[in-house]
C-alpha cells in the first residue's frame, strides 16, 4: 500500500511541477494545431480530407508530448541530482520508472483528443470506431512514453534528450505512415517503418477513423504490446547499468 | 553503548573506476544508537562508501548488511530504514518547502496527514516556518541545507547517513544543524556522518573511522584516540614584539624540550613530562621579549589525526573549501 502512496505522489508532482505549467500545455494545443492547419493547407482539400488527416496529427501530438516530457522528468532531474531521491526510496525501479512515465503517458493521452476536439466542430466523427482508436491512443502513449524514457535514460544533458529524440521523432513522422501511406516509401526505408512502433499505432487510427489499415489490427496492437514491453525492458536495464554505478 | 548490536555491517567493500580504487577493502561496523564519523580529506572515498551503503552504487567485492539484512545482493532491501542526506541541497527546486517535504515523506509510504503534520512539525524546528510556502529555488544554501536535512528524517529513519552537512553553509546554520543531528543521535537515531572537519567530528561523534585515499587508517572512539596525545604536553606563548629567535635559544637552553614557532608572535613548546611554565617566562622575558600569553593546550583531534594519515589539517581544510567555492550548488 505504501509503495502506491509513492507511485501517486511521484504522478501528482510531476504533472504539478512540470505538465500544467502553461509553457507545456501551450506546447500541447499548439503543436498539434500548427500540424494540422499545415497539412489541411498542403492537401487544399475540403472538409473530408481532415478526417484523413486526423490519424496523423493526434499520433504526433502523442508522440513529441509524451517524449518532450521525459527529458524533463527524468534527465533534468537526473542532472539535478534529485532523481537520486527516487532511487533511495524504498520503492522498485520498475513502479519508479511506472511512475515516471504515468505523467507522460497521461499528457501524451490529453495531447490527443486535443485535435479531435477541435475535429468535432468541423466534420462528422459519428463514424470513427472509437472502441479502436482509444485503446490505440493509449498504446501510441505508453510506447512513446517509453521509447522517451529509453532517450532520457541514455543521455545525461537535457539538450541531449532533446537533439536525440528528434533524431527519432522527424524521421517517424514520414516512416510511419502518418501522412501518406509506407507503400509510397521507398522500398529501401520500408523494413525501417516497420521497426518503429507508431507505424502499428498509426495503422489502427488510420482505420479507426474510417480508412485503410496494411495489417490486421490484432497484429498492431499486438505489435504496439511487444514495443512497449521492450522499450520499457531495456530502459530499465539501462538505468541499473548506468545510474546504479 | 548500552545496545551494543551493530545495524550497518561493511565488511571488505571495494568500489572500483577505472583505475581508481575509490574504496578498497573497507570493513567497519556501526552500532544502533550510534553517531559514527567518517572523517577523511577530498577524495578519500567517504561519498562512494555512503552510496554503497544507501544502494545508490554497486560493490565490486565485500558484503553490507543493514539491520541484519543483507543489502550487498539487494540495495534495496533495507532502504525503508534508511535516511539520506546528500552533499549537495537537491530537492526539487520548482516546489515549497513545504510540498518538498511532504514528497518526500511520500516516497516512504507516510499518509497524507501525517506527512503534512511532520512536514510542519520539522519546518518549525528547523526554523523555516516562515519560509515553507516559499519556492525551495529562492532558499539561502543554509535554509537549503536544513530543508535537505529535514527531508532526509521526515519518515523518522532507524538509520541516518550525513554526508558534510555543515560544509559550505554559514557559521550560525552548521551550529544549529549540528545541534539537530546532536538531538536526533539523543532521540535514538543512528547516525552515520562523513566530515572533513575534525573539530566537527571531535565534538559530535563518539567513534571516528579515518579514510585516506579508500583506505581505513584508523577507528576507535574518540575518547581513546584522544588518549593516545595524553603523554604530549604543549604551551603556547605569545609575544607582543615578536618571535624571532626564540625557538633556537629556548632548545639551547632546556634540552628536554621542542620548539616550535608558530607564527610571528607565538611559539609552541611541547614536552614528554609538564610544562614549567614560569622558568620559561623568565627565560624569555631575560631576552627582552615580553610574554602577552602562555596557555596550556588541550591536546585535540586534530593532532591524532595529523599523527595517523600524515595530512595537514590545514591542508585538508583548503582542498575542500576550494572544491565546495568552485563547483558551487
Ligand atoms: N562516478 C564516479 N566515476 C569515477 N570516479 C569517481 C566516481 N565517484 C567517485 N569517484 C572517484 O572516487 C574517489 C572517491 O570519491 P568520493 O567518494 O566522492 O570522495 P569523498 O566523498 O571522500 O570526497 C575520487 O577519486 C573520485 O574522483
Ligand atoms: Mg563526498
Amino acid at each position: 500500500m505504501s509503495r502506491w502512496v509513492a507511485f501517486w505522489s511521484i504522478l501528482v508532482k510531476d504533472m504539478r511541477a512540470y505538465y500544467l505549467k502553461p509553457p507545456n500545455i501551450s506546447w500541447g494545443l499548439i503543436f498539434p494545431l500548427a500540424w494540422t492547419g499545415m497539412f489541411f493547407i498542403k492537401s487544399g482539400g475540403g472538409i473530408e480530407d481532415l478526417l484523413a488527416l486526423l490519424p496523423g496529427v493526434v499520433a504526433i501530438s502523442i508522440l513529441f508530448g509524451t517524449t518532450s516530457m521525459l527529458a524533463v522528468t527524468v534527465t533534468f532531474e537526473k542532472k539535478n541530482r534529485s532523481f537520486e531521491r527516487l532511487l533511495l526510496a524504498p520503492i522498485s525501479l520498475e513502479l519508479l520508472m511506472l511512475a515516471k512515465t504515468a505523467g507522460a503517458i497521461l499528457f501524451g493521452v490529453a495531447n490527443a483528443f486535443v485535435p479531435v476536439a477541435m475535429a468535432v466542430f468541423f466534420t462528422d466523427l459519428s463514424r470513427v470506431a472509437w472502441g479502436a482508436v482509444v485503446p490505440a491512443v493509449v498504446l501510441i502513449a505508453v510506447s512513446s512514453a517509453f521509447l522517451g524514457l529509453f532517450i532520457a535514460v541514455s543521455v545525461s544533458e537535457v539538450f541531449e534528450a532533446q537533439t536525440f529524440s528528434n533524431f527519432f521523432r522527424f524521421p517517424m513522422i514520414f516512416l510511419c505512415g502518418l501522412f501518406f501511406p509506407i507503400e509510397q516509401l521507398p522500398a529501401l526505408l520500408r523494413p525501417l517503418s516497420y521497426a518503429l512502433p507508431l507505424t502499428y499505432g498509426a495503422d489502427i487510427l488510420h482505420r479507426g477513423f474510417g480508412g485503410v489499415s496494411l495489417m490486421p489490427v490484432a497484429m498492431d496492437f499486438g505489435m504496439l504490446l511487444f514495443f512497449c514491453a521492450t522499450l520499457f525492458l531495456i530502459s530499465l536495464r539501462n538505468i541499473k547499468r548506468r545510474w546504479i554505478v | 553503548m548500552k545496545n551494543a548490536t551493530p545495524v550497518i555491517e561493511a565488511c571488505n567493500l571495494v568500489k572500483r573506476f577505472g583505475d581508481i580504487t575509490a574504496v578498497d577493502s573497507v570493513t567497519f561496523n556501526v552500532l544502533e544508537g550510534e553517531l559514527f564519523g567518517f572523517l577523511g580529506p577530498n577524495g578519500a572515498g567517504k561519498t562512494t562508501t555512503i552510496n554503497m551503503l544507501t544502494g545508490l552504487a554497486r560493490p565490486d567485492a565485500g558484503t553490507i548488511r543493514i539491520a541484519g539484512i543483507d543489502c550487498s545482493k539487494a540495495p534495496k532491501a533495507a532502504q525503508h530504514l534508511l535516511g539520506v542526506v546528500p552533499d549537495e541541497s537537491n530537492l526539487y527546486p520548482e516546489l515549497s518547502g513545504f510540498d518538498n517535504l511532504c514528497f518526500c515523506g511520500a516516497l516512504y509510504g507516510l499518509r497524507k496527514q501525517e506527512r503534512q503534520a511532520r512536514a510542519l512539525e520539522l519546518l518549525e524546528q528547523f526554523g523555516l516556518a516562515d519560509a515553507a510556502d516559499r519556492k525551495f529555488a529562492g532558499y539561502s544554501r543554509g535554509m537549503k541545507r536544513k530543508l535537505t536535512i529535514a527531508a532526509g528524517i521526515i519518515h523518522s529513519p532507524r538509520i541516518l547517513f550525513l554526508d558534510e552537512p555543515t560544509t559550505g553553509i554559514d557559521v550560525v546554520s552548521a551550529r544549529q544543524i549540528r545541534q539537530l543531528i546532536a538531538d536526533l543521535n539523543a532521540g535514538g537515531t543512528t547516525v552515520f556522518l562523513t566530515t572533513h572537519y575534525i573539530e566537527e567530528a571531535e565534538r559530535l561523534c563518539r567513534r571516528i573511522a579515518f579514510i585516506v585515499r579508500g583506505r581505513l587508517v584508523r577507528i576507535d572512539t574518540v575518547d581513546s584516540l584522544m588518549r593516545q596525545t595524553d603523554g604530549r604536553h604543549v604551551v603556547r606563548f605569545a609575544m607582543a614584539d615578536g618571535a624571532g629567535g626564540l625557538c633556537e635559544a629556548i632548545s639551547g637552553a632546556f634540552p628536554h624540550l621542542q620548539c616550535q614557532t608558530v607564527s610571528k608572535e607565538s611559539i609552541l613548546v611541547e614536552s614528554r613530562e609538564p610544562v614549567r611554565i614560569g622558568p620559561l617566562v623568565r627565560f624569555i622575558e631575560e631576552r627582552g621579549a615580553e610574554v602577552s600569553e602562555a596557555r596550556k593546550l588541550r591536546p585535540s583531534l586534530e593532532d591524532v589525526f595529523v599523527s595517523i594519515t600524515g595530512i595537514a589539517a590545514a591542508a585538508m581544510k583548503q582542498e575542500q573549501e576550494k572544491r565546495k567555492a568552485g563547483g558551487g550548488v
